[in-house]
């Protein structure tokens, strides 16, 4: 009679465990302080080094040389202690590390807040810091705090042109941006079985947006379907009679396409609200909306047509990109007009590949739109992979059809 | 573990973006961060915040999990930091790097305000007003005393 975190975990809620750890990554950001703090350790020998993985993304290529010096160094870092590298153009951590690693009933910890992302396999997936990875690349193991359990209750279907992004957006917007700090959130209910493993993804990266230490789904037929393509067997798992802190009813068929507007993600409005909205520039990708079915979404809207704002296209991994090339989708996206971008964050936290300016406005299908995170004096708007078509299309921001 | 400080007073919600930008993180120049913090929220307050205690509003250090961020607060010599509720992954990089961190039901907030604080009773104070602060869990007593989760780790072997 368990939660999904206190079955993995092993504990009740509010004990605190400490816990072998499945996997583990950091990226280029945090994998630099990763390696400073494990220097100062003195750490000659990695614990398990086949559970760890150093993934480049949030600057790729490089675009300064410090930044090329730290990720060489990084690199030869990787190569000497046997840890795994996904390099420049292989994509972001959380869509690289769900492309057939984690597996359901894992403990998954990554130097990133987006790992609650991969509780989307029915895995316990965090964020922590770069010290915390250090100490877990040494021995292994971390300490938890077995949290409480906030229930979403899933019912209906999406209708109209809402998609995964819109829920995710209904959702921060009901708990508010520290509605569930600490806390796991469990989406369950009979309207989970509707929502692809893309879709998951999505809702479960959002979580931290809430202060959320986990977003987790309960592993079904889709889960099992999607790792078996990726060469991992696995059974459906099924929800136990347990005690949630709260639960929350979200109705599918009542979501409607939806924006965050400047500055808070949790404050929300109905597109419509919005419409007319000068844009400088759309984004499309991240560990939110940058999978397949969000490019293939977008290029169903912009397909034959031009866009009339600068829109960048950035694929989460490289499978997503060879998919979009394989089925023709990138072909449609570059012929609209857009920009496509080498796999990995992109522009999503300011540093590099499309930064904004003084005044610009962005669309974005990103998960934050903190004041300045994306260049000092920029504003961002969030959206789904629908949305940011639509307004591509229109050059301000713009109602989706329903395809 | 004891600190005392004028307060210098910030609101909610404070993101780690505005604590440390995207843009400054690609170096392992700490004293770089401590130069920049605060900036795009006021610039004046890196100034300011030498020997004083941060005062925040609830969720405090909400969004990435950049260490850098807590590094650059006490590299700027922050003593300690004093919010209604942080966010977790904020929350356990202060412990590991060694930055109080105080999770107390401080409502209101005057800049230079007296500011003290007692971890191990358990409480924090403001202009003489006390308030109970939330405990931590033996393990991350021990890794604050020790100076942050590196020295911790040292210690023990």
């Amino acid at each position: 009679m368990s939660t999904l975190s206190e079955r993995i975990l092993g504990a009740p809620a509010g004990t605190y465990v400490d816990r072998e750890v499945d996997l583990a990554f950091a990226h280029d950001g945090t994998g630099i302080l990763t390696r400073e703090a494990l220097r100062e350790m003195a750490v000659e020998r990695l614990a398990h080094p086949d559970r760890l993985r150093l993934i480049f993304d949030h600057i790729v290529p490089a675009n300064t040389g410090t930044t090329a010096t730290l990720q060489a160094e990084l690199r030869e870092y990787a190569r000497s202690s046997g840890v795994a590298l996904s390099d420049v153009g292989g994509g972001i951590c959380h869509q690289v590390m769900g492309e057939g690693l984690v597996r359901p009933g894992m403990v998954v910890v990554g130097a990133d807040s987006h790992t609650c992302t991969l509780g989307a396999f029915g895995a316990f997936a965090t964020g922590m810091g770069a010290t915390d990875m250090a100490a877990i690349w040494a021995s292994g193991a971390t300490w938890f705090r077995v949290p409480e359990t906030i229930a979403l209750w899933l019912s209906g279907r999406l209708t109209g042109a809402a998609e995964p992004k819109d829920v995710a957006l209904t959702y921060v917007a009901k708990l508010g941006m520290e509605g569930a700090t600490y806390r796991a959130l469990e989406f369950v209910g009979d309207g989970a079985a509707g929502i692809s493993m893309d879709g998951r993804l999505t809702l479960c990266n959002m979580a931290v947006e809430t202060g959320a230490k986990a977003g987790m789904f309960y592993t079904d037929e889709a889960t099992v379907r999607y790792l078996a393509e990726h060469g991992v067997s696995a059974s459906p798992e099924t929800l136990e009679d347990c005690r949630y802190e709260r639960e929350v009813d979200i109705d599918l068929s009542d979501v409607v396409p939806l924006v965050a507007v400047p500055h808070r993600v949790d404050t929300v409005r109905e597109v419509e609200e919005v419409a007319g909205t000068h844009l400088d520039q759309v984004f499309l990708g991240t560990c939110t909306n940058g999978r397949y079915e969000d490019l293939a979404r977008f290029a169903r809207v912009v397909r034959g047509k031009k866009v009339a704002v600068r829109t960048l296209v950035v694929p989460a991994s490289r499978a997503v990109l060879a998919r979009a090339i394989a089925t023709g989708v990138l072909a449609d996206i570059v012929d609209a007009g857009c920009a496509v971008v080498t796999p990995g964050c992109g522009p999503c936290l300011g540093a590099h590949a499309g930064v904004l300016g003084e005044g610009e406005v962005c669309l974005s299908t990103a998960n934050r739109n903190f004041k300045n995170r994306m260049g000092v004096g920029g504003e961002i708007y969030l959206s789904s992979a629908a949305t940011a078509a639509a307004s591509a299309l229109a050059g301000e921001i713009a109602v989706p059809e329903v395809v | 573990m004891r600190g005392a400080g004028p307060a210098v007073c910030l609101g909610r919600d404070i993101d780690t973006d505005q604590i440390i930008a995207g843009r400054y993180l690609r170096t392992k120049d700490r004293s770089a961060w401590a130069e920049h913090v605060l900036e795009d929220l006021d610039p004046a307050l890196a100034g300011r915040i030498r020997g004083a205690v941060i005062v925040a509003g609830r969720n405090m250090g909400c969004g990435s999990s950049r260490e850098q961020a807590v590094v650059a607060l006490r590299e700027a010599g922050v003593v300690g930091v004093v919010a209604p509720s942080f966010a977790r992954i904020f929350f356990r990089n202060a412990i590991n790097v060694g930055l109080p961190v105080i999770e107390a039901p401080v409502s209101s907030c005057t800049d230079g305000a007296h500011v003290a604080f007692d971890l191990d009773e358990g409480w924090v104070e403001v202009d003489g007003e006390r308030y109970p602060a939330r405990p931590l869990s033996a393990k991350m007593v021990a890794i604050l005393r020790a100076g942050g989760l590196v020295p911790y780790w040292r210690s023990r072997r």
